[in-house]
């Protein structure tokens, strides 16, 4: 074992979590939003305690292969949530007898419980969409829609738009 | 406060509080729980976007100091929200809680209880 590997066992051995401490230190900064010294201190302290407490019940997960990807993935869908607002607003508005709500199964290439996760939960974010369900086999994600047009066109854009990117962000 | 950016807070504040009423009158109107299931989680997504973004710009000009600490509240609904909508989609669909006639595919929501392929 070279002195590097040594160095950065003792890192994970008392940084755990690096970046869910990071997180955790701005998320103290933000909830008191203050940057005093006596809350600086603070968040440190509890950035370094809580991963060493937590990181026993961690569960291995797929790391983060592109971090430029994952940031233009979180864009691309804060953006598709307000655009798909409006359509899901104009269908609200309108009579609801012209809605054509529908049950799809989308077949699911990524594995893994994160990917998963983050699909279904984009899938839910981005309106008009509802993820409810899982096969047990996790090979397909069983989705209510509000308004179906066109179920292999909604299929496909699952597809492309989101579960592509997770792919490549989990190389899996 | 400068009018100007007072007539912006105040766009803000329409803005969120139209789409927070809006997803309100859908899960009033909507016909079946699945349906009246994307409104709360989709509109009021973007009318507490407008109404969080006005309280940022209000008390960061009121306090001369830089307030954000309603980028949590965002971080938070983004993170809870579509996990309180899958729950509820998924009991419901247990529960073989009624579903509109007219619901497309309604085979698939069998398999779905099972938690098997579509087949």
């Amino acid at each position: 074992m070279s002195p590097n590997d040594t160095q950065r066992r003792g890192i994970r051995r008392w940084l755990p979590m690096p970046v869910q401490s990071l997180i955790l230190f701005g998320v103290w900064l933000l909830l008191n939003n203050s940057l005093a010294p006596g809350q600086l201190l603070l968040a440190a302290l509890l950035a370094l305690a809580i991963p060493l407490l937590v990181a026993p019940l961690q569960q291995a997960q797929p790391p983060v292969r592109r971090h430029g990807l994952a940031l233009s993935y979180t864009l691309k869908v804060l953006y598709d949530i307000v655009v798909a607002n409006f359509q899901v607003a104009i269908r609200v508005l309108g009579p609801s007898s012209r809605l054509k709500p529908a049950w799809i199964a989308v077949p699911l290439d990524i594995e893994g419980a994160l990917p998963i996760t983050l699909l279904a939960s984009t899938i839910s974010l981005t309106p008009g969409t509802v993820s409810a369900e899982l096969s047990e086999d996790a090979k397909w994600l069983y989705v209510h829609v509000l308004d179906l047009d066109d179920e292999q066109a909604l299929i496909a854009q699952i597809k492309q738009r989101y579960e592509q990117p997770l792919k490549e962000i989990f190389g899996c | 406060m400068h009018p100007i950016v007072e007539l912006i807070i105040c766009a803000f504040l329409l803005l969120g509080g139209l789409f927070v009423l809006l997803g309100s009158w859908g899960l009033l109107r909507l016909p079946d729980f699945y349906t009246r299931l994307h409104t709360p989680t989709k509109a009021t997504t973007l009318g507490l976007a407008g109404l969080l973004i006005a309280s940022m710009i209000h008390f960061s000009l009121l306090e001369q100091r830089l307030s954000i600490h309603e980028l949590l509240i965002t971080l938070f609904l983004l993170i809870t929200a579509p996990v309180s909508a899958h729950m509820l989609a998924k009991s419901a669909l247990h529960h073989r809680v009624r579903m509109q006639k007219v619901t497309q595919g309604q085979h698939l929501a069998e398999s779905a209880r099972e938690r098997e392929g579509p087949g």
